[in-house]
């Protein structure tokens, strides 16, 4: 299933990218694949912005606004001014 | 089956091996009826929050030096699920404080993340345990932990297992090698329906103000609240409010793929449009009444709809907030509208127009 096309605030910038594959391995919906020795993006409409591959490159070839795609949270987030939340704190009730 | 697994239990395991670590405490790969019953509890009703294990290193079987580490959350359900998963493998599980809370959401919050994470395996002294290092975390708890990070800190690889507990066995098996499918997050039907409970549970709150409300407006006459009037007026309406809160909490997001558009708001609104139609169908009402309800139960599925973009697992913050821009102000003026005609019409029905 796939979500709204051209959001996504995903950037890959293959300058940087040595090759080491954490991206393929970390991100939930095959958005990087290898091509040759180098990453590549296969279909960025698939990223839902979990920020998984950008945290862990460790050669900073990958940014992404991360956060949480939760109507809920980002309503919060406006109405309180502070980032989108589900407010799951430390002591609030469920989440997600 | 459940009791079998239960008698399965009644002869506990434990303190076997706290010899060998005397920091980990054991665990058994088999749940108890208890636990059935709470995990069952767990998916529909508050007790998900509460329901946590204490941090720190576990055992499953019986591990040595050569071992595998598995990283968990200290949500009891991904524990659970983690442990039985394990059954029949000797291997140590390392319990970050995630407050309680499962591996993605904390993953999300940072508290499945690289500080906790180095904390844990400083706190554990795991470098003593195991002679390897080697540690195998949820692909899931990866927007969390920066691998590279825990590397250079602790000297522990951390290696992302598959997404689903239940191919941890395959991925041992082959090796420490994940297929693409099971790094790939599925979205099935009953993954979708085993979190429809809390998409119903606020909206069933929001109804019952909603249902008093109405039975309210419906009842009030100049000369005070009529019971009659208002039950005998405000059923049709009461109905259809109900029609949208399943609209858009269980039918919308169980037929998920199969109701046209990406986008969850237009999904629940256009929903929420059949199942008021179909409604409409099976009782009275007013052609007034009848512009009222297209215009607001629509709507209200579509809003409860757009809430379940919380339980996804494949919407984007950018993609909800470009929904939010465009619909938020289409629910306010919807509202806004609805209790407009909703005072005329009382006004009407009082003969003051
Ligand atoms: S994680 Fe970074 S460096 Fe490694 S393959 Fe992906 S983009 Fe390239
Ligand atoms: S942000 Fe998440 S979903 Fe998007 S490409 Fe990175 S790992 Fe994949």
């Amino acid at each position: 299933m796939k979500y709204l096309t051209n959001v996504t605030s995903l950037g890959f910038f293959p300058d940087a990218c040595t090759g080491c594959e954490r991206c393929v391995e970390v991100c939930p919906h095959a958005v990087f694949v290898m091509s040759g020795k180098k990453a590549a993006l296969s279909d960025k409409d698939r990223c839902m912005e979990c920020g998984a591959c950008a945290r862990n490159c460790a050669f900073g070839a990958i940014a992404v606004n991360a956060g949480v795609g939760c109507a809920a949270a980002i309503i919060n987030g406006m109405v309180t001014g502070g980032k989108p939340s589900c407010g799951c704190g430390d002591t609030a009730g469920e989440c997600c | 089956m459940l009791k079998s697994e239960a008698k399965k239990m009644s002869s506990p395991c434990c303190a076997k091996n706290a010899a060998t670590a005397p920091l980990a405490a054991a665990v058994s790969s088999d749940w108890t009826l208890r636990e059935y019953l709470d995990h069952f509890r767990c998916r529909i009703s508050g007790l998900r929050m509460r329901y946590a294990v204490k941090p720190g290193l576990y055992t499953a079987g019986n591990p040595d030096k050569n071992s595998d580490v598995f990283v968990s959350a200290n949500y009891k359900m991904s524990f659970d699920i983690l442990r039985r998963s394990l059954k029949g493998m000797n291997v140590w599980i390392l319990v970050l404080d995630t407050k309680g809370i499962n591996v993605w959401c904390a993953a999300g919050k940072g508290t499945f993340g690289t500080d906790e994470l180095i904390k844990r395996i400083g706190a554990s002294q795991l470098e003593n345990v195991v002679s390897h290092k080697r540690i195998i975390a949820p692909q899931l708890g990866a927007p969390g932990i920066a691998a590279h990070i825990v590397q250079q800190k602790t000297g522990f690889r951390v290696y992302y297992g598959p997404v689903d507990a239940r191919d941890i066995r395959r991925y041992v098996e082959a090796g420490y090698q994940t297929t693409e499918e099971m790094r790939r997050v599925k979205f099935t039907v009953w993954d979708r329906l085993v979190l429809t409970p809390m998409e119903m549970i606020p909206a069933i709150k929001i109804y019952a103000i909603y249902a008093a409300l109405i039975f309210f407006i419906m009842g009030l006459k100049p000369s005070g609240i009529i019971f009659k009037d208002g039950l005998a007026n405000g059923l049709p309406f009461i109905f259809l409010g109900f029609l949208a809160v399943l609209t858009g909490a269980l039918v919308t997001p169980l037929l998920l793929p199969f109701v046209p558009f990406r986008s969850f708001a237009v999904k629940g609104w256009i929903a929420g449009l059949v199942f008021t139609f179909l409604g409409i169908q099976n009782i009275s009402i007013a052609a007034p009444a009848a512009v009222f309800s297209f215009l607001f139960f629509p709507l209200a599925s579509s809003y409860i709809a757009l809430q379940f973009t919380g339980s996804t697992v494949f919407t984007g913050m950018s993609g909800v907030k470009k929904e939010l821009r465009f619909a938020l102000p289409i629910y306010m003026s919807g509202a806004f509208i609805s209790f407009v005609l909703l005072v005329f019409f009382k006004l009407k029905e009082w003969g003051i127009l």
